[in-house]
């Protein structure tokens, strides 16, 4: 049987080093009305006949070019330089354990810190964690966070912020006695005021402005960033947000149809013994040698139990480290063009298809980066006739809010080159 | 061997990577936003050519111990071999490359996936349907008590406790605590299994549910356990199932049929999917058609070959996850389902209980192993008898180490004084027991012999012991702002 190594002969002998006769013998605690004969699953299969399944099983969905898409929604086709799956693909990393062992794990704890400075510094605050799971439990645990140092139990939603973290901050706050809301005012009731730049239909949102409300009445600022628009925008750090947070799947992931991706969290240092998950720092042993250490575990609940600062006991490790070597192999420069290139483009776009007969822009005065929302006459045929050319449209926004039926928000990123822009306009045209 | 930050290697003059011009005529970001949208402050982030990266990152990768090249005994974390087949098809474009808004007719096969490895789960575990959309155990488990939650709400019973055994995973107390829950602690009893005196004593119409896992941390099957069910349901409360020690009876038994109405599973434990130095993992969880109704939605529904996602779930919980929950992981772990079968899962459970046993049976009298056996698939020793030489678990561990070996998980379960849990799993070869078993050996011998040597152990290791303390200090004087050091990030000298 694939992977399992003893033999039959061996488990005989170790059978006989224990001394029982069976392994019926290791198995007498379990009563006896609760054996079952055998698990209802086919037996097992070569892995031939395995990856054939699994082969047809991805042959059934139908994968659109990356140049050829134009939805984003939370998840961008992106360059993916190959340095990232080549490091990402070493079992080093992928197959080590959670770093409980700081002498066996310096490569994963060093990846992390690294991490940790790579989305301070993109985000202008003082700390970040070690990951956490996505963009929405991100947006979710930071909300937390105000609760408990605010002590106040409203969080305050401005703006479209993505829906589904708006659903996984409702789901989180239940049972946590927080109530979500969505508005612009906060009051002297409210721990946070949580925003999204760009929000979801990809708009510029006064982040500034945001924040200083926030502030007057006593509140955090809780800006949800995209990490590649922060190489042109200014970071939550320039304008005085508390907590930025995030979803880091630009930063060198694959879609995979929504995960596995990565959550970021930074702070102020005033917050930082507040902050959920995992948290690396650097220390020395005793010859003197630099090394490094998860710390500040008395927030973590397998020290803290009932009273951990949250129930996380997982990052994204691995994400996190596909995100590094992303931000690394791009630098400040490649990022800041990467953001520019998008912007350009998107730009153009958005030119042209405002001037398609019935199109328009949604928000004509409203600024945006790489995707902005477009009112489109009969959106359901044209995003149909797309997909039959091979190319993936617009998302439809009104599946999530009422006001805005009909509204089709298109992406652009430096995946998808002037021809297949062009393409994308011949289809609409013709 | 050390090797220097990537901030570190750094050279301010190296060229950027050639990327995309944008190629169309448009206006720069910066001639078209208006400044208090821009940034002031370029981040400071390094610069590198790609070999000076693959270098670094290797370089890291040899830092680190990983299943695929050391044996890693650590009790509660099923630690097995991770197929690469799993990688290989996680990859495979036609799963990686989907977008999660993409229309349901263009990815039947990612939905098919799912609903396929939500079958095979149902019937390892016996429950009624699954949520694939907890991204990691403890996600998992706070799920299951939100819906456990929503339940009693629904029958306008408002139930505030939650029980936990005091041997229990710290993930749960946070868990519950975390859905508003009050957390009582019951008792173990002098054979390390749940106190049905003590349960009895904590049941109450308050209690909403009862976390428990079987085996319990101990390795020990609770064999009260259907009394344990009983009890806990004549007071109108669920029983939660801790899905950390699956990985000692499937296709032997299920926790469904032992009366657990919400079972929680790690697929990066049980079904192979890579821990990646912390994750990401997956924690689908299992339930009984009573609390079906909460689910996190969307489920996958099939109707007339056709799969879809369902939204339309009145009573649901909502959502814990954006999208679908860790996709990728579902991959990973439906590979494996079909590579193993039934058959194959069987006996994985099996091996393992017989590895356990067996490496039990070598380490008895090396250390003390404080409750009778047989053991399921881990087991629980005690250093506490080498305390009159000075050396705590930590040591022992620390000893491992030095030998090639990572550590077993020390200091839990809470109940066993210098505890030291060791879960072998069933892609350990009988030789690796023995050498792990001569190691321990070794080490108990050096402990008596020379306690000085195992206190300064680790040494084959890149770093030695790291002093903790000592940065917990230097964090403590940064937050509080005596210090410019930040130890949490690098930052530049000066800045």
């Amino acid at each position: 049987m694939p992977y399992l190594v003893h033999s039959p002969q061996e488990r005989e002998e170790m059978l006989a080093a224990i001394g029982v006769e069976s392994m019926d013998d290791l198995l007498v605690d379990i009563p006896s009305s609760l054996r079952i004969h055998e698990l209802k699953l086919p037996d097992g299969l070569s892995e031939l006949d395995t990856m054939a399944e699994i082969n047809a099983l991805a042959g059934k969905n139908r994968v659109f070019a990356d140049r050829l898409t134009f939805r984003g929604g939370g998840v961008y086709r992106r360059f993916i330089p190959t340095a990232v799956a080549a490091v990402t693909g070493k079992p080093e990393f992928y197959s080590a354990y959670t770093p409980y062992q700081p002498e066996a794990s310096q490569g994963t704890l060093q990846a992390i810190f690294e991490f940790q400075t790579l989305i301070a510094e993109l985000t202008g605050l003082d700390v970040a964690n070690a990951s956490l799971y996505d963009g929405a439990t991100a947006v979710a645990e930071a909300s937390m966070m105000a609760r408990v140092h605010t002590g106040r139990d409203e969080v305050l939603v401005a703006g479209y912020l993505h829906p589904e973290y708006l659903e996984v901050l409702r789901a989180f706050g239940e049972g946590r006695g927080m109530k979500v809301r969505r508005g612009e005012e906060p009051t002297a009731k409210t721990a946070a005021l949580v925003f999204q730049q760009p929000d979801f239909l990809g708009l510029l949102v006064d982040a500034r402005g945001l924040t200083e409300k926030a502030h007057a009445a006593g509140a955090l600022a809780i800006a949800c960033v995209d990490p590649i628009s922060l190489a042109i925008l200014a970071p939550p750090g320039e304008y005085g947000a508390d907590i930025a947070v995030g979803e880091g799947q630009q930063l060198g992931l694959a879609p995979s149809y929504g995960g596995p991706h990565v959550g970021f969290i930074a702070c102020r240092k005033e917050l930082v013994r507040r902050l959920p998950g995992r948290l690396i720092g650097s220390s020395f042993d005793s010859a003197g040698r630099r090394g490094f250490v998860l710390t500040l575990t008395a927030r973590e609940q397998h020290i803290r139990r009932e009273k951990a600062t949250s129930n996380i006991c997982t990052n994204h490790s691995l994400c996190a480290l596909a995100a590094s070597v992303y931000m690394t192999y791009m630098g400040e420069a490649g990022l800041r063009q990467v953001a520019e290139t998008s912007f350009q483009r998107a730009h153009a776009l958005a030119e042209r298809l405002a001037k398609l007969p019935g199109w328009e822009l949604a928000f004509p005065e409203r600024q945006f980066l790489n995707e902005f929302p477009v009112i489109v006459p009969k959106p359901g045929p044209v995003l149909r006739k797309l997909a039959r050319k091979g190319i993936l449209g617009g998302l439809e926004v009104g599946r999530w809010f009422r006001e805005l039926r009909g509204v089709v928000t298109f992406t652009c990123t430096e995946v998808n080159d002037p021809a297949a822009i062009n393409q994308l306009l011949e289809v609409l045209t013709s | 061997m050390s090797e220097p930050l990537s901030f570190e290697l750094s050279r301010p003059g190296a060229e950027p990577p050639r990327l995309p011009a944008p190629g169309l005529s448009a206006a720069p970001s910066a001639d078209v936003l208006p400044k208090e949208h821009l940034r002031v402050k370029p981040a400071d982030l390094p610069r590198l050519s790609e070999a000076e990266i693959m270098r670094h990152y290797s370089r890291l990768a040899s830092l680190n111990y990983s299943i695929s090249e050391q044996f890693y005994p650590l009790g509660s974390c099923t630690m097995k071999y991770n197929p690469v087949a799993n990688e290989a098809a996680a990859a495979l474009p036609g799963f990686a490359g989907l977008h999660p808004y993409q229309d349901e007719e263009t990815v039947q096969g990612a939905l098919e996936l799912m609903w396929r490895l939500e079958r095979a789960l149902c019937a390892v575990v016996g429950v009624d349907r699954v949520t694939l959309q907890p991204a990691a155990g403890a996600h998992g488990e706070w799920t299951a008590l939100r819906m456990i939650q929503a339940y009693h709400h629904s029958r306008g019973d408002k139930r505030t406790e939650v029980l936990v055994p005091d041997s229990a995973h710290g993930t749960n107390p946070a868990s519950a605590a975390l859905s508003g829950f009050q957390v009582v602690e019951v008792r173990s009893g002098r054979d390390g299994r749940i106190s049905l005196s003590d349960l009895e004593s904590k049941l109450s119409p308050r209690v909403a549910a009862l976390m428990l896992t079987n085996p319990n941390t101990l390795g020990l099957f609770e064999r009260e356990i259907l009394d344990v069910a009983e009890m806990v349901h004549a007071t109108g409360a669920m029983l939660y199932y801790d899905g950390a020690n699956l990985n000692a009876f499937m296709g032997v038994c299920r926790p469904g049929d032992m009366g657990f109405d919400a079972v929680h599973m790690n697929l990066h434990k049980t079904f192979t999917t890579p821990h990646g130095g912390g994750g990401p993992g997956a924690g689908p969880v299992g339930v009984k058609a009573e609390l079906v109704p909460f689910l996190p939605h969307p489920t996958v529904e099939k109707a007339d070959g056709h799969f879809k996602l369902d939204f339309r779930r009145p009573k649901s919980i909502g959502r814990v996850r954006s999208f679908y929950g860790n996709f990728g992981m579902l991959v990973r772990a439906y590979t494996y389902v079909l590579a193993m079968g039934g058959d194959g899962l069987t006996q994985a459970s099996k091996d393992a209980v017989l590895s356990a046993n067996y490496l039990r049976k070598q380490v008895d009298g090396v250390l003390e192993i404080p409750h009778h056996g047989p053991c399921m698939h881990e087991f629980v020793a005690t250093a506490h008898n080498l305390a009159s030489q000075g050396v705590r678990a930590l040591d022992v561990a620390k000893g491992l180490l030095d030998r090639d070996f990572y550590a077993p998980t020390i200091y839990f379960p809470l109940v066993v004084p210098e505890a030291i849990m060791v879960e072998p799993t069933e892609t350990e070869s009988k030789a690796t027991l023995d050498a792990f078993a001569e190691a321990l050996k070794e080490i108990v011998q050096e402990a008596k012999t020379n306690p000085a040597a195992l206190h300064q152990a680790p040494r084959n290791t890149p770093v030695g012991r790291l002093d903790e303390v000592g940065t917990a200090r230097r964090i403590t004087a940064y937050l509080t702002g005596q210090s410019e050091e930040p130890v949490l990030r690098w930052k530049r000298a000066g800045k």
